[in-house]
């Protein structure tokens, strides 16, 4: 068993925008392209051009159906990656220390060397963000790029996780959550950011700001439209008095 | 922890990055190749790059998986067993092209309108067409035919620019962005920002579409409209704010020709044209005289409202008109409402949502300009409203209507060219007077008379011979479709194995997969392909095909040409084709060998120049005999299209030394934009940023870049006059007459201000019988056919069930797991269902392009895209049923004929599940073999 760092001096972490999300998963390719090729053993893929490709990624696209009580089915797309938790299940349960939380940043990894690929993180892992690479026999996870992130052969912008630079739509935001100033912790608070399954009680660092009441213009009670029905005023009904209007309003202008 | 292990956060990156353009899509991004020992080892987007500004979509962080597939070609192949059997044998360049130039030479100098060369989704069609028009040949297009012209057209003939290529939403000011048809591609990366950017800033997102995925997902609104009636819910939107007068009338006024004096005088020869004084300009009312003058005179108030009597004939302004049929009640949201599925009440509460910010949230820019009659402005003022468009409504037979409809809706918001509203990219706008008309003069030997592709200005442009049968095989500019400025790349098959409107000896096709995805009616086209005459000789007698990869249609080809990947050609994009300019600046663009190909393959252009030199074509030939060009980036540097103006506009060579737009080939040009990261870009001024048509600013700076050779400002075109023409001719006026049984057609459907009609398929089916509409979208992790050779990108879209709404899931009690029969007017396919509540009720959808041929792109013939992918396309006709007059009517846009793949209406049963989705055809043979069963790519150590 594997114990976890009573504190960390600081909580790195990802904010993701399910407003924003348009579900295009760049953040996935990025992320297998970068930890393909960096940290650890190569993500591997299994009959890549066969009838059952299964290969390793750190961070999948899910999509879900949502249907309201009144107006339209909806549609979210939820990108889900490890949570780096400060009660993180999966370091507590590993039974040689390989899976570990960071002091410094308290970001979770697994130090593949002392991994036996027993694969109990992945099933104490609520989220089922861990995957066992079938080529390495080693656990994976997202290791939040930790060799990007501080990394100074990059330009001082590009030292974010490659999910964060890539993201088309600007979804995806990373930080120190521990710090209640900085850009991060602020957007928590202004949109409302939530813990995933927070009953699991793993303290997730990752947070997930909601997607913002939908359908609102059309969704007004009948009766209501009489809101906008000053836009809308007549000012004839006819082409004949339309005419008529267009010759004085042309007089104003 | 004294026992935390030590991470190496700092190793090294790579050896060097190598930036150029990315191929995984048509958009164009810049990217950084990140080298390890010779090997692409990692892609990411180019931070200062003007299309995607870092960022990278799916497809494009795939690329590495891309560049090394499997499915790539490796030398050029020569078929040695029967067509589509996928049996050939690999041979040299030099016997390659001595066959390509033993087929081709003979036809250029006896006919070479027996050549079709079709060019897919080429991204050089500067180059390409110029091969052409130097072979002689008449039949040159791209796929725009097939893709999204009515956007394209319909833009350029309303507004001078359209969506997507040619212009963008202000995305740093707009406050209600208004998407239609867009189901997640075009343009992607740049669509994504900029929702990502107004959404920051709290703008609202309206998406029209009746399936609510990707963009529509994160839309504030969603409108799941019914398929095909887009047109009527924006003349819905029109009618209600004309009759609340929320229009910008000054801006009606002055920069479209709502003003613009119309014959009104149904007896009259020029009935419905427009007035113009004796030197051809356009003719209003001058408010302040009250008398005509000429719409662009110094200090000229045009009136909307005024009418002018001239020699027993009456004339009104365009506005009149405009009123008379929008204001109408054929429009009235309570009359289109069922129709569109939407209700009158959202349809006014959108109405009044757009009259509100764009006329109570004004944006005012405080840039000087002065336009050009002389008139100066303090201030730019925006209506923050804009809109973005492309396939899903072009796709339909009443596309082009419908997308000058919603380019009249932009205009009568005075949102175009404006602060907050839709914004042209260089070398856009554009005036259609300034394109130029389609040319098909066929002379044995010599090149043809202009360039293939331009835009009629009324019947005398037709692409008709002396005997007014169509020029062109794929009846481009003929009666059947007079304005279809992309050509039809999806007839050219058929008419070709028809011979109609004649035979041809020779197609040639690059990068366009039309013996499956990329064709109407798939088991059709791979019969007209295959089929002998009674001599035994193929109908088609020869194909080239050029292609990267195994696609399904290498297999139908008698001489393939095998292509680079991306990352292994030089290319251009360039300001004189499809460029990658934004709002604030001109840009264009190349790609370089980053790798050297490790197979016997050529970048296609390279291949083309090499073939051209073998046949001496003009245009590629010096007059002492020897090649001006030995390959496409000899081409790239060297090629002057006119004096000074070349492929690329950046690091030209001036009288002091290197300069942009205009100037001298440089030799050392490629470099330069290596260096430069592969692109160039000049930014606009700021008082030159918008108002761009009608701005001397800007045009100034647009002939200078050598965008234009003089200033070219003109006004929006909210009634289409050429269209017009052609209606005068139907209704028998002019020398050149359509065909009596095209008359009505033309009558009805080329008005020249936008109406609404129903899809063709509509009249042609029984829509009791065939309730449904069945629609395909692109996934956004894939791009056509392409994405599946892609380990990656299988691994996330590898399946396409047919998504089937609430309602038809229900009454058909399907359960997960289920199969269902779809059937359509023409044909049958046994598919997989998936449970969609997020869209139309009435609805059906798949992934595009995810089923695929067993045999094709190095894949196991068990693989899911093989057993249980499927296309539409099998229920999909070219042409529409027989109407027993003998004649074959295109399944298209009778304006355009622009492929009318959305029109589509099906039947949908539950069915026993069968071992395969149906129809399921024999496998053909690979010419590269398979995959690996396992990839654990890393480059580095």
């Amino acid at each position: 068993m594997t114990t976890l760092p009573e504190s960390t001096q600081r909580k790195m972490g990802l904010v993701i925008d399910l407003d924003t999300c348009v579900g295009c998963h760049a953040c996935v390719v990025s992320c297998k392209g970068w930890n393909t090729e960096n940290y650890g053993a190569p993500l591997s893929d299994q009959d890549p051009y066969g009838a059952n490709p299964s290969g390793t990624f750190l961070n999948r696209v899910h999509s879900y159906e949502v249907q309201p009580a009144e107006g339209a089915a909806q549609l979210i797309h939820f990108p889900k990656s490890c949570l780096h938790c400060e009660d993180a299940p999966c370091v507590t349960v590993c039974p040689t220390g390989a899976s570990y939380k960071r002091v410094e940043d308290g970001i979770v990894l697994v130090n593949e060397s002392d991994c036996i690929g027993c694969g109990l993180c992945a099933w104490a892992c609520p989220y089922g963000a861990r995957e066992m690479d079938a080529a390495e026999g080693v656990m994976k996870k997202c290791t939040l790029c930790v060799d990007r992130i501080y990394n100074d052969n990059l330009p001082e912008e590009d030292r974010v996780p490659a999910c964060v630079r890539t993201c088309p739509a600007g979804a995806r935001h990373f930080g120190d959550l521990g710090d209640p100033d900085s850009d991060v912790s602020k957007l928590v608070e202004e949109r409302g950011g939530m813990d995933l399954m927070p009953e699991q009680g793993t303290k997730p660092v990752n947070k997930y700001l909601p997607p913002r009441p939908k359908d609102q213009v059309m969704a007004a009670p009948e009766g209501e439209i009489d809101i906008l029905a000053p836009l809308l005023t007549p000012v004839a009904e006819e082409p004949k008095g339309f005419i008529g209007w267009l010759d004085k309003a042309l007089e104003k202008i | 922890m004294l026992d935390q292990p030590k991470v190496d956060t700092s190793p090294k990156v790579s050896d060097e990055v190598r930036k150029t353009t990315c191929y995984m899509c048509a958009c164009r991004c810049g990217i950084n190749v990140h080298m390890k020992d010779g090997k692409v080892a990692y892609i990411e987007g180019n931070r200062d790059h003007p299309v995607n500004k870092g960022v990278l979509c799916a497809k494009g962080s795939a690329g590495i998986m891309q560049h090394n597939a499997p499915s790539r070609l490796r030398a050029p192949l020569k078929r040695v067993g029967p067509r589509g059997s996928g049996e050939f044998e690999e041979i040299s360049w030099d016997e390659a092209l001595e066959i390509a130039a033993g087929w081709l030479e003979p036809i250029r100098q006896e006919d070479p309108s027996k050549l079709a060369f079709f060019t897919g989704r080429d991204q050089s069609q500067s180059f390409t067409s110029f091969w052409a028009q130097n072979f002689g040949t008449p039949n040159y297009a791209a796929h725009g035919g097939f893709c999204s012209v009515n956007m394209a057209a319909a833009g350029i003939y309303t507004m001078g620019g359209a969506f997507w290529e040619f212009g963008q939403p202000d995305w740093d000011h707009t406050k209600l962005f208004m998407i239609f048809g867009v189901a997640e591609d075009h343009d992607s990366n740049p669509i994504k920002m900029g929702i990502g950017k107004i959404k920051a800033r709290g703008a609202k997102v309206i998406g029209v579409n009746p399936i609510r995925s990707g963009y529509n997902a994160v839309a504030d609104e969603w409108v799941g409209i019914t398929p095909g009636t887009d047109g009527l819910f924006i003349l819905a939107l029109v009618h209600e704010l004309l009759k609340a007068g929320k229009i910008d009338l000054n801006y009606l006024a002055q920069f479209t020709n709502a003003p613009v004096l119309v014959n009104s005088d149904p007896d009259s020869p020029e009935y419905g044209l427009l007035m113009r004084d004796k030197d051809g300009k356009l003719l209003v009312i001058d408010r302040k005289t009250g008398k005509p003058a000429p719409f662009d005179k110094k200090g000229v108030k045009p009136d909307l409202s005024a009418t002018y009597r001239q020699a027993g004939i009456t004339h009104r302004p365009v506005m009149h008109l405009l009123a008379e049929r929008y204001m109408s009640d054929e429009y009235s949201p309570e009359n289109v409402s069922g129709r569109c599925g939407i209700s009158a009440r959202r349809i006014k509460a959108i109405a009044a949502e757009l009259a509100r910010v764009a006329f109570e949230e004004e944006i005012v820019l405080n840039h000087e300009w002065t336009d050009f009659r002389g008139e100066k402005h303090k201030t730019m003022v925006g209506r923050p409203v804009s809109f973005h468009s492309m396939r899903g409504i072009s796709a339909h037979s009443n596309g082009f209507q419908t997308c000058r409809s919603l380019h009249l809706l932009q205009i009568l918001l005075g949102s175009v060219e404006v602060p907050g509203g839709f914004r042209f990219k260089p070398p856009y706008p554009k005036p259609v007077s300034i394109h130029p008309t389609p040319h098909c003069k066929v002379t044995p030997g010599k090149p043809l008379d202009g360039p293939h592709l331009g835009f009629v200005r009324g019947p005398e442009d037709l692409a008709l011979k002396d005997d007014g049968s169509p020029a062109r095989i794929d009846k481009a500019y003929t009666w059947e479709n007079p304005m279809s400025a992309h050509g039809l790349m999806h007839m050219v098959i058929s008419n070709a194995y028809a011979g109609d409107p004649y035979k041809i000896d020779t197609l040639f096709m690059y990068m366009a997969n039309m013996s499956w995805n990329s064709s109407m009616n798939t088991r059709g086209v791979i019969d007209m392909l295959t089929d002998k005459d009674e001599s035994g000789d193929y109908v088609i007698p020869r194909i080239i095909y050029s292609d990267a990869y195994s696609s399904e249609m290498v297999a139908y080809a008698d001489l393939v040409l095998p292509d680079t990947t991306y990352l292994e050609r030089h290319d251009c994009i360039s300001l004189l084709d499809r460029p990658i300019c934004e709002a604030d600046g001109a840009a264009d663009a190349i790609r370089w060998p980053v790798v050297e190909p490790d197979r016997d393959v050529k970048g296609f252009q390279t291949a083309l120049i090499l073939l051209a030199n073998k046949m001496g074509l003009p245009g590629f030939t010096n007059e002492d005999g020897s090649a001006k060009y030995q390959d496409y980036a000899d081409y790239i540097v060297n090629h002057e299209r006119k004096p000074g103006i070349g492929p690329l506009a950046g690091w030209r060579m001036g009288e002091k030394g290197l300069t942009h737009g205009r100037g001298a080939p440089n030799e050392a040009q490629l470099q330069s934009y290596i260096a430069n990261g592969g692109f160039f870009v000049k930014h606009i001024p700021d008082n030159c940023a918008y108002m761009k048509p009608w701005n001397m600013g800007y045009q100034d700076w647009a002939v200078e870049l050598g965008l234009y050779d003089t200033p070219q400002p003109y006004i929006f075109d909210l009634y289409v006059e050429t269209m017009r023409k052609f209606q005068l001719a139907a209704e028998g006026h002019g020398e050149r007459q359509p065909p009596d049984h095209l008359r009505e057609r033309v009558k009805k459907t080329l008005d020249p201000l936008p109406i609404w009609y129903p899809p063709f398929e509509d009249d042609h089916v029984d829509a009791n019988e065939y309730p449904v509409h069945a629609l395909t979208q692109r996934p956004m992790a894939m791009y056509h056919s392409w994405g599946t050779q892609n380990a990656w990108l299988r691994q996330i879209h590898g399946r396409n069930p047919l998504y089937v709404p609430t309602k038809i899931w229900e009454a058909e009690g399907f359960a997960e797991g289920d199969w269902a029969s779809v059937s359509s007017a023409h044909g049958e396919i046994t598919v997989p269902v998936a449970h969609m509540a997020a869209l139309n009720e009435n609805t059906v959808w798949t992934w595009n392009a995810i089923g695929k041929r067993k045999g094709a792109w190095a894949l196991d013939n068990d693989a899911p895209e093989a057993t249980k992918g499927f296309l539409l396309n099998h229920l999909i006709h070219e042409l529409l049923p027989p109407k027993g007059d003998g004649l074959r009517w295109a399944n298209s846009d009778p304006i355009t004929g622009q492929a009318a793949w959305f029109d589509l209406r099906v039947k949908i049963k539950k069915t026993h599940a069968p071992a395969e989705a149906q129809p399921a055809m024999a496998p053909i043979k690979s010419p590269v073999g398979r995959g690996p069963d396992e990839l654990t790519w890393k480059v580095g150590k």
